[in-house]
């Protein structure tokens, strides 16, 4: 247990560098960092939807105030990119699990599954968009 | 070593609890998008039969407990000092279970049983 003092003076000398713009992330990083962002965008949204729940079920006329929350553009910003977050989270959830599976754990497979993940959530967002826009 | 020591408790709940919430959601999706415009009527009594409500608490019931495992692990990589951790850990705990209160008492207000 005697080394634990040199050990732990190496490890705080030891050079850092953590210039996020220059660090090459695969694809399959960069899915899985989009899915702790999304989770935690959705960890902060959770008590806005019980809120949201809670109102819409009080009566009509507060069911209305909910439903009328989304006349506000900035809302509906906001609403999209939750969406957007629940779409990625959902579909990278599913690799997550099929890969825990052993199903598509190549690295070939395992890439191209990471792109379709990235792309299926973005379709999502953008048909959202769209929906909204028309 | 116990089950909770190695960790694999929470593996295997983010696992199931994530299982869930997909399968509702899909099925919230699909009975929502089909059938009649979505107003208040069809809202409240749709929450209002028991299979739903119940369906419903279970999975906020596990969008809590995901939420729990997933902010913790986030929380064991980006948050270093020890104490700070561990607070924040708390507040963040007391916040679910209060939240998962506050649902509870929500849906067992609309249920006709």
């Amino acid at each position: 247990m005697d080394k634990t003092g040199p050990l732990m003076l190496t490890k705080t000398r030891r050079p850092k560098y953590l210039n996020v713009l220059k660090i090459y992330l695969p694809v399959t990083g960069v899915a899985s960092i989009l899915h702790r962002i999304s989770g935690v965008l959705l960890f902060l949204s959770i008590p806005f939807l019980i809120y949201a729940l809670s109102l819409s079920l009080r009566s009509p006329e507060s069911f209305a105030q909910v439903t009328s929350f989304f006349d506000n553009m900035f809302m509906r910003a906001f609403s999209l990119i939750l969406l957007y977050s629940l779409a990625h989270h959902f579909f990278a959830g599913i690799r997550f699990l099929l890969l825990d599976l052993d199903v598509g754990i190549d690295l070939k497979t395992a890439r191209a599954s990471a792109l379709g993940v990235i792309l299926a959530g973005l379709l999502v967002f953008v048909l959202a968009v769209v929906g909204v826009l028309l | 070593m116990s089950i909770r020591a190695q960790g694999m408790r929470a593996w295997l709940l983010q696992r199931l609890s994530g299982a869930y919430i997909g399968l509702y959601l899909l099925i919230a999706l699909f009975t929502l998008g089909t059938g009649p415009v979505l107003d208040y009527t069809r809202w409240h009594h749709l929450l209002s039969q028991p299979v739903v409500s119940i369906a419903s608490l279970l999975f906020f019931f596990f969008i809590l407990i995901h939420a729990w495992v997933g902010i913790r692990d986030v929380l064991l990589d980006y948050v270093q000092l020890t104490a700070l951790r561990f607070s924040i850990l708390i507040v963040l705990a007391l916040g679910l279970l209060t939240m998962g209160i506050w649902v509870s008492m929500i849906l067992f207000s609309v249920v006709r049983l």
